[in-house]
Protein backbone atom coordinates (compact mmCIF):
# COMPACT_ATOMS: atom_id res chain seq x y z
CA UNK A 1 0.00 0.00 0.00
CA UNK A 2 1.58 3.36 -0.92
CA UNK A 3 2.58 5.34 1.91
CA UNK A 4 1.26 8.75 2.75
CA UNK A 5 2.38 11.52 4.37
CA UNK A 6 1.49 14.59 6.68
CA UNK A 7 2.86 17.76 7.57
CA UNK A 8 1.34 18.96 10.72
CA UNK A 9 2.99 22.36 11.33
CA UNK A 10 2.64 24.30 7.99
CA UNK A 11 2.90 27.80 9.38
CA UNK A 12 1.69 30.48 6.31
CA UNK A 13 1.26 33.60 7.30
CA UNK A 14 -2.82 33.60 7.37
CA UNK A 15 -3.14 37.22 6.62
CA UNK A 16 -1.52 36.70 3.17
CA UNK A 17 -3.89 34.92 1.14
CA UNK A 18 -1.33 34.27 -1.64
CA UNK A 19 1.00 32.70 0.34
CA UNK A 20 -1.06 30.14 2.21
CA UNK A 21 -2.83 29.13 -1.34
CA UNK A 22 1.19 28.86 -2.51
CA UNK A 23 2.22 27.29 0.61
CA UNK A 24 -1.18 24.81 0.36
CA UNK A 25 -0.41 23.82 -3.19
CA UNK A 26 3.38 23.77 -3.05
CA UNK A 27 2.74 20.68 -0.36
CA UNK A 28 0.78 18.74 -2.43
CA UNK A 29 3.63 19.00 -5.14
CA UNK A 30 6.10 18.18 -2.81
CA UNK A 31 4.17 14.50 -1.71
CA UNK A 32 2.18 15.42 1.43
CA UNK A 33 -1.44 14.25 1.32
CA UNK A 34 -2.26 15.93 4.71
CA UNK A 35 -1.47 19.07 6.10
CA UNK A 36 -2.15 21.25 9.47
CA UNK A 37 -2.00 25.06 9.59
CA UNK A 38 -2.37 26.30 13.09
CA UNK A 39 -5.03 28.33 13.78
CA UNK A 40 -5.53 31.71 15.91
CA UNK A 41 -7.54 31.30 18.50
CA UNK A 42 -9.18 33.82 18.31
CA UNK A 43 -10.97 33.20 14.73
CA UNK A 44 -10.64 29.17 14.48
CA UNK A 45 -14.24 28.50 12.73
CA UNK A 46 -13.65 31.13 10.23
CA UNK A 47 -10.21 30.54 8.93
CA UNK A 48 -11.26 27.14 8.82
CA UNK A 49 -13.46 27.46 5.89
CA UNK A 50 -11.47 29.07 3.57
CA UNK A 51 -8.36 27.26 4.41
CA UNK A 52 -10.55 23.68 4.15
CA UNK A 53 -11.42 24.81 0.53
CA UNK A 54 -8.66 25.87 -0.60
CA UNK A 55 -6.75 22.70 0.25
CA UNK A 56 -9.79 21.00 -1.46
CA UNK A 57 -9.08 23.10 -4.37
CA UNK A 58 -5.50 21.88 -4.38
CA UNK A 59 -5.95 17.98 -3.84
CA UNK A 60 -4.95 17.89 -0.36
CA UNK A 61 -6.53 17.11 3.11
CA UNK A 62 -6.40 20.10 5.75
CA UNK A 63 -6.54 19.52 9.76
CA UNK A 64 -7.63 22.02 12.29
CA UNK A 65 -4.85 23.13 14.75
CA UNK A 66 -4.42 25.36 17.20
CA UNK A 67 -0.70 25.89 19.40
CA UNK A 68 -1.57 26.56 23.27
CA UNK A 69 1.31 28.54 24.80
CA UNK A 70 -0.31 28.75 28.07
CA UNK A 71 1.88 30.15 31.12
CA UNK A 72 0.54 28.14 33.66
CA UNK A 73 -1.31 24.99 33.66
CA UNK A 74 -4.64 26.42 35.06
CA UNK A 75 -4.65 28.53 32.07
CA UNK A 76 -3.80 25.01 29.91
CA UNK A 77 -6.78 23.56 31.56
CA UNK A 78 -8.98 26.53 30.66
CA UNK A 79 -7.67 26.95 26.65
CA UNK A 80 -8.42 23.07 26.71
CA UNK A 81 -11.88 22.58 27.78
CA UNK A 82 -12.73 25.73 25.15
CA UNK A 83 -11.69 24.21 22.52
CA UNK A 84 -11.24 20.05 22.02
CA UNK A 85 -14.36 19.79 20.49
CA UNK A 86 -13.67 22.66 17.96
CA UNK A 87 -10.23 21.63 16.29
CA UNK A 88 -9.14 18.30 15.41
CA UNK A 89 -5.18 18.96 16.48
CA UNK A 90 -4.07 20.58 19.87
CA UNK A 91 -0.61 21.18 20.29
CA UNK A 92 1.13 23.01 23.13
CA UNK A 93 4.70 24.57 23.61
CA UNK A 94 5.60 24.03 26.97
CA UNK A 95 7.32 27.03 27.77
CA UNK A 96 7.68 26.13 31.83
CA UNK A 97 8.54 22.73 33.16
CA UNK A 98 4.45 23.08 34.84
CA UNK A 99 2.47 23.28 31.77
CA UNK A 100 4.77 20.21 30.19
CA UNK A 101 3.90 18.18 32.67
CA UNK A 102 0.41 19.07 32.84
CA UNK A 103 0.50 18.62 29.07
CA UNK A 104 2.16 15.10 29.20
CA UNK A 105 -0.30 13.83 31.61
CA UNK A 106 -3.87 15.52 29.97
CA UNK A 107 -5.36 13.08 27.20
CA UNK A 108 -6.51 16.15 25.56
CA UNK A 109 -3.45 17.25 24.40
CA UNK A 110 -2.00 15.36 20.62
CA UNK A 111 1.18 17.18 20.54
CA UNK A 112 3.83 18.50 23.14
CA UNK A 113 6.53 20.94 21.19
CA UNK A 114 9.49 22.86 22.79
CA UNK A 115 10.82 25.86 21.84
CA UNK A 116 14.17 25.99 20.36
CA UNK A 117 15.98 27.86 23.45
CA UNK A 118 17.46 25.00 25.14
CA UNK A 119 16.68 25.75 28.80
CA UNK A 120 13.05 25.28 27.84
CA UNK A 121 13.55 21.83 26.30
CA UNK A 122 11.52 19.89 29.04
CA UNK A 123 11.53 16.47 27.45
CA UNK A 124 13.28 14.23 30.22
CA UNK A 125 12.45 11.07 31.30
CA UNK A 126 9.76 11.87 33.96
CA UNK A 127 8.50 13.91 30.90
CA UNK A 128 8.32 10.94 28.67
CA UNK A 129 6.77 8.60 31.38
CA UNK A 130 3.98 10.78 32.09
CA UNK A 131 3.33 11.13 28.20
CA UNK A 132 3.69 7.05 27.61
CA UNK A 133 0.59 6.86 29.58
CA UNK A 134 -1.36 9.20 27.11
CA UNK A 135 -1.52 9.95 23.61
CA UNK A 136 0.61 12.79 23.56
CA UNK A 137 3.18 12.49 21.02
CA UNK A 138 6.30 14.61 20.67
CA UNK A 139 6.70 16.59 17.67
CA UNK A 140 10.24 17.96 15.81
CA UNK A 141 10.00 20.85 13.66
CA UNK A 142 12.89 20.75 10.86
CA UNK A 143 12.98 24.69 10.35
CA UNK A 144 15.38 25.55 12.98
CA UNK A 145 17.70 22.54 11.99
CA UNK A 146 17.86 24.21 8.87
CA UNK A 147 18.52 27.54 9.31
CA UNK A 148 20.62 27.54 12.70
CA UNK A 149 24.21 27.08 12.01
CA UNK A 150 26.93 26.68 13.87
CA UNK A 151 26.88 26.42 17.47
CA UNK A 152 23.07 26.65 18.23
CA UNK A 153 22.48 24.50 15.67
CA UNK A 154 24.84 21.52 17.08
CA UNK A 155 23.41 22.54 20.87
CA UNK A 156 20.03 21.55 18.99
CA UNK A 157 20.76 18.44 17.59
CA UNK A 158 22.66 17.35 20.79
CA UNK A 159 19.18 17.43 22.73
CA UNK A 160 17.04 16.09 20.23
CA UNK A 161 19.09 13.36 20.36
CA UNK A 162 19.07 12.87 23.63
CA UNK A 163 15.05 13.52 23.39
CA UNK A 164 14.79 10.80 20.60
CA UNK A 165 16.40 8.38 22.59
CA UNK A 166 14.27 8.90 25.52
CA UNK A 167 11.20 8.89 23.35
CA UNK A 168 11.97 5.67 21.51
CA UNK A 169 12.86 4.15 25.50
CA UNK A 170 9.69 4.95 26.93
CA UNK A 171 7.50 4.47 23.31
CA UNK A 172 6.01 8.43 22.77
CA UNK A 173 5.56 8.64 19.38
CA UNK A 174 7.39 10.85 17.40
CA UNK A 175 6.30 13.49 14.69
CA UNK A 176 8.59 15.63 12.29
CA UNK A 177 7.05 18.17 10.97
CA UNK A 178 8.48 21.62 8.75
CA UNK A 179 7.44 23.89 11.15
CA UNK A 180 7.61 26.06 7.42
CA UNK A 181 6.98 29.53 7.49
CA UNK A 182 7.71 30.49 4.00
CA UNK A 183 7.63 28.46 0.93
CA UNK A 184 11.32 28.19 0.29
CA UNK A 185 11.44 26.04 3.85
CA UNK A 186 9.40 23.74 2.95
CA UNK A 187 10.75 20.15 2.32
CA UNK A 188 10.13 16.42 0.55
CA UNK A 189 8.73 14.05 3.10
CA UNK A 190 11.94 12.13 2.46
CA UNK A 191 14.09 14.86 3.33
CA UNK A 192 12.61 15.19 6.59
CA UNK A 193 13.40 11.66 7.44
CA UNK A 194 17.07 12.24 5.95
CA UNK A 195 17.23 15.35 8.15
CA UNK A 196 16.17 13.11 11.64
CA UNK A 197 19.07 10.98 10.89
CA UNK A 198 21.33 13.81 11.75
CA UNK A 199 19.97 13.51 15.83
CA UNK A 200 19.62 9.75 15.77
CA UNK A 201 16.47 8.23 14.42
CA UNK A 202 16.84 5.33 12.26
CA UNK A 203 15.11 5.95 8.95
CA UNK A 204 12.06 3.28 9.34
CA UNK A 205 11.44 5.11 12.39
CA UNK A 206 11.98 8.40 10.65
CA UNK A 207 9.64 7.87 8.00
CA UNK A 208 6.90 6.73 10.13
CA UNK A 209 7.29 10.10 12.42
CA UNK A 210 6.48 11.60 8.68
CA UNK A 211 3.64 9.15 7.55
CA UNK A 212 2.08 6.53 10.10
CA UNK A 213 2.20 8.64 13.43
CA UNK A 214 0.69 11.76 12.25
CA UNK A 215 -1.89 10.00 10.25
CA UNK A 216 -3.32 7.86 13.46
CA UNK A 217 -3.51 11.49 15.11
CA UNK A 218 -5.42 12.63 13.00
CA UNK A 219 -7.57 9.22 12.53
CA UNK A 220 -8.08 9.16 15.92
CA UNK A 221 -9.20 12.85 16.50
CA UNK A 222 -11.43 12.68 13.53
CA UNK A 223 -13.34 9.32 15.10
CA UNK A 224 -13.90 11.14 18.45
CA UNK A 225 -15.39 14.42 16.97
CA UNK A 226 -17.84 12.74 14.74
CA UNK A 227 -21.23 12.73 16.10
CA UNK A 228 -21.31 9.03 16.21
CA UNK A 229 -18.66 8.77 19.05
CA UNK A 230 -19.92 8.19 22.36
CA UNK A 231 -17.53 7.21 24.59
CA UNK A 232 -14.30 5.49 24.07
CA UNK A 233 -14.80 2.14 22.48
CA UNK A 234 -18.33 3.16 22.21
CA UNK A 235 -19.68 4.29 19.58
CA UNK A 236 -23.02 4.31 16.87
CA UNK A 237 -22.98 1.92 14.30
CA UNK A 238 -26.81 2.33 13.20
CA UNK A 239 -29.48 5.25 13.56
CA UNK A 240 -32.92 4.19 13.55
CA UNK A 241 -36.50 2.94 15.14
CA UNK A 242 -35.16 -0.22 14.36
CA UNK A 243 -32.63 0.26 16.82
CA UNK B 1 38.71 -9.21 -3.85
CA UNK B 2 38.33 -5.46 -4.51
CA UNK B 3 34.48 -4.91 -3.72
CA UNK B 4 32.52 -3.31 -6.87
CA UNK B 5 31.85 0.44 -6.23
CA UNK B 6 28.21 1.43 -6.07
CA UNK B 7 27.27 4.52 -7.08
CA UNK B 8 23.51 6.49 -7.39
CA UNK B 9 23.01 9.22 -9.29
CA UNK B 10 19.98 11.69 -8.11
CA UNK B 11 18.30 14.01 -10.30
CA UNK B 12 18.06 17.40 -8.23
CA UNK B 13 15.78 20.56 -8.72
CA UNK B 14 17.04 23.68 -7.64
CA UNK B 15 13.98 26.54 -6.80
CA UNK B 16 15.74 29.98 -6.34
CA UNK B 17 15.42 33.45 -7.08
CA UNK B 18 17.52 34.11 -9.57
CA UNK B 19 20.25 31.66 -11.30
CA UNK B 20 22.79 30.06 -10.57
CA UNK B 21 25.92 28.74 -11.93
CA UNK B 22 27.45 25.25 -12.00
CA UNK B 23 30.09 25.86 -9.50
CA UNK B 24 28.28 28.36 -7.33
CA UNK B 25 25.71 25.52 -7.05
CA UNK B 26 28.32 22.35 -6.29
CA UNK B 27 30.66 24.83 -4.16
CA UNK B 28 27.24 25.02 -1.61
CA UNK B 29 26.50 21.23 -2.00
CA UNK B 30 30.13 20.69 -0.94
CA UNK B 31 29.86 23.16 1.55
CA UNK B 32 26.93 21.55 3.45
CA UNK B 33 28.21 18.18 3.25
CA UNK B 34 31.81 19.49 5.16
CA UNK B 35 29.11 21.40 7.49
CA UNK B 36 27.28 18.67 8.60
CA UNK B 37 29.74 15.72 8.33
CA UNK B 38 32.84 17.25 8.41
CA UNK B 39 35.67 16.15 6.16
CA UNK B 40 35.82 12.33 7.26
CA UNK B 41 31.97 12.09 5.92
CA UNK B 42 32.76 14.33 2.87
CA UNK B 43 35.52 11.79 1.89
CA UNK B 44 33.09 8.67 1.99
CA UNK B 45 29.99 10.63 -0.25
CA UNK B 46 32.43 10.96 -3.97
CA UNK B 47 30.14 13.44 -4.62
CA UNK B 48 30.51 14.69 -8.36
CA UNK B 49 28.46 17.08 -10.86
CA UNK B 50 27.37 14.71 -13.92
CA UNK B 51 24.78 17.60 -15.44
CA UNK B 52 23.72 21.24 -14.79
CA UNK B 53 20.94 22.82 -16.64
CA UNK B 54 20.55 26.42 -15.24
CA UNK B 55 17.64 27.30 -17.45
CA UNK B 56 15.50 24.40 -16.30
CA UNK B 57 17.02 24.34 -13.02
CA UNK B 58 17.66 20.59 -12.95
CA UNK B 59 21.14 18.67 -11.70
CA UNK B 60 22.23 15.36 -12.00
CA UNK B 61 24.87 14.56 -9.06
CA UNK B 62 26.55 11.17 -8.43
CA UNK B 63 27.38 10.07 -5.13
CA UNK B 64 28.47 6.60 -3.33
CA UNK B 65 25.31 4.51 -2.66
CA UNK B 66 25.47 4.32 1.07
CA UNK B 67 25.59 7.82 1.33
CA UNK B 68 22.81 8.83 -0.59
CA UNK B 69 20.56 9.83 2.53
CA UNK B 70 23.65 11.86 4.21
CA UNK B 71 23.42 14.12 0.63
CA UNK B 72 19.44 14.21 1.16
CA UNK B 73 20.13 15.79 4.56
CA UNK B 74 23.06 18.30 3.16
CA UNK B 75 20.91 18.79 0.11
CA UNK B 76 17.94 19.68 2.51
CA UNK B 77 19.90 22.01 5.04
CA UNK B 78 20.90 24.60 2.26
CA UNK B 79 18.53 27.44 2.51
CA UNK B 80 20.92 30.68 0.69
CA UNK B 81 23.68 30.12 -2.04
CA UNK B 82 25.17 33.71 -1.74
CA UNK B 83 22.53 36.03 -1.56
CA UNK B 84 19.60 33.89 -3.07
CA UNK B 85 17.33 32.03 -1.04
CA UNK B 86 17.70 28.38 -2.47
CA UNK B 87 15.66 25.16 -2.04
CA UNK B 88 17.00 21.87 -3.35
CA UNK B 89 14.76 18.81 -3.55
CA UNK B 90 15.65 15.46 -5.19
CA UNK B 91 13.48 14.71 -7.78
CA UNK B 92 14.57 10.70 -8.30
CA UNK B 93 17.44 8.56 -7.47
CA UNK B 94 19.06 5.93 -9.58
CA UNK B 95 21.88 3.20 -10.03
CA UNK B 96 22.42 3.95 -14.05
CA UNK B 97 22.52 7.50 -15.62
CA UNK B 98 20.20 6.22 -18.50
CA UNK B 99 17.21 4.85 -15.68
CA UNK B 100 17.55 8.08 -14.10
CA UNK B 101 16.79 9.85 -17.79
CA UNK B 102 13.77 7.35 -18.00
CA UNK B 103 12.37 8.12 -14.70
CA UNK B 104 12.60 11.99 -14.99
CA UNK B 105 10.28 11.50 -18.15
CA UNK B 106 7.95 9.54 -15.90
CA UNK B 107 7.86 12.53 -13.86
CA UNK B 108 7.44 14.61 -16.38
CA UNK B 109 4.45 12.95 -18.00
Amino acid sequence: MKRTYADLHLCPNLKNPKQTENMIKKSRKLGYHLIAIPLPLSSVEEEVEWLRRMCKEAKIDFVSRVDLKPKTSRELLKDLRGLRRKVEIIAVTCESKQVARQAAKDHRVDILSFPTELRKRFFDRAEAELASKTTVSLEIDVKPLITLKGKPRIRLLSALRRETAIAKSFQVPVILSSGATEESLMRKPRELAALASLFGMDKSSAVEATSSNPMSIVKRNRSKLSSNFVAPGIRIVRRGKDC
Amino acid sequence: MLKKVRRRYLALKIECDGTLNSREFINAVWNAVLTLYGEYGASKTNLNLIDYNSEEKLAVIRVAHATVEMIRAALASITRIGDKSVAIHVLTVSGTIKALHRKMKHLNH
